[in-house]
């Protein structure tokens, strides 16, 4: 993970587009990362709101990827989350994502992350289907999706 | 329709937080109920779901914004019911 530019995802461990499902892995930076200076200091946490974020991007590119990389997936509505245990530096955490609905331009997925099989936090996240906004977007994330392991070629 | 429209009107309702007595079948969703586009992601989403069928809001929009149709023609409570009876219909059949 990347905090300061919001790379949360290392990996993408699953990915079954016809079941509307996936599976991320993100290594939680260790202590000496900048967010935790004042998240808190001397009580290092990941902050809840990077979970809710983490689940968003999975979800994210659960959209992204089912649409074939020409629809991005924007973050429109967080429901019911909950935030379980804390989440410490240094932390492998997982995230799944499954599509509970996909409407038209836009998709109700259900969201979970665990931490060492323990859930640390759940939500009903609500993701716009827009169109990509363009050429060099599209570019960037299909590369970045072969990084993560999405798509084997960019 | 009628039933439809209660429908319609109990999810609007409960999703907008609008009291029942103020949805009416000749209530505009945006202009009379204030009822913006996030807030109508909930509602299509309870509509998909109470119906079975999947509100093709992507084409209304482009529709409207082309100026080929009229908001009314999808946001007045009958007109958006007449067009859910529809889509059952055509699920159905």
């Amino acid at each position: 993970m990347k905090l300061e530019t919001f790379e949360l995802v290392d990996r993408v461990e699953e990915f079954s587009p016809a079941e509307g499902r996936i599976r991320a892995h993100g290594i939680v930076p260790p202590t000496e990362s900048k967010v935790f200076e004042g998240h808190f200091p001397g009580y290092p946490l990941l902050p809840g709101v990077l979970l809710i974020e983490f689940m968003a991007q999975t979800a994210g590119w659960l959209v992204l990827a089912r649409g074939g990389f020409n629809q991005l997936g924007v973050l429109a509505a967080v429901r019911e989350a909950k935030l379980r245990s804390a989440v410490l530096p240094g932390a492998e955490i997982t995230a799944e994502a499954e599509l509970v609905h996909e409407g038209s331009g836009y998709a109700v997925i259900a969201a979970r992350v665990f931490n060492s099989q323990k859930l640390a936090a759940d939500a009903e996240l609500t993701l716009r289907a827009l169109p990509v906004p363009n050429e060099e977007f599209m570019l960037a994330m299909r590369k970045r999706a072969q990084v993560l392991g999405l798509l084997v070629q960019a | 329709m009628s039933s439809t429209f209660d429908t319609v009107a109990n999810i609007i309702a409960e999703t907008c937080d609008i009291p029942r007595d103020k949805i009416t079948p000749d209530s505009h969703a945006i202009d009379d109920l204030g009822i913006d586009s996030l807030d109508f992601l909930d509602i299509a989403f309870a509509i998909d779901k109470a119906f079975g069928i999947k509100l093709p809001l992507e084409q209304w929009t482009q529709e409207v914004n082309e100026g080929k149709a009229s908001t009314e023609q999808y946001f007045v409570l009958k007109n958006l019911c007449e067009r859910i009876d529809g889509l059952v219909a055509a699920k159905g059949g």
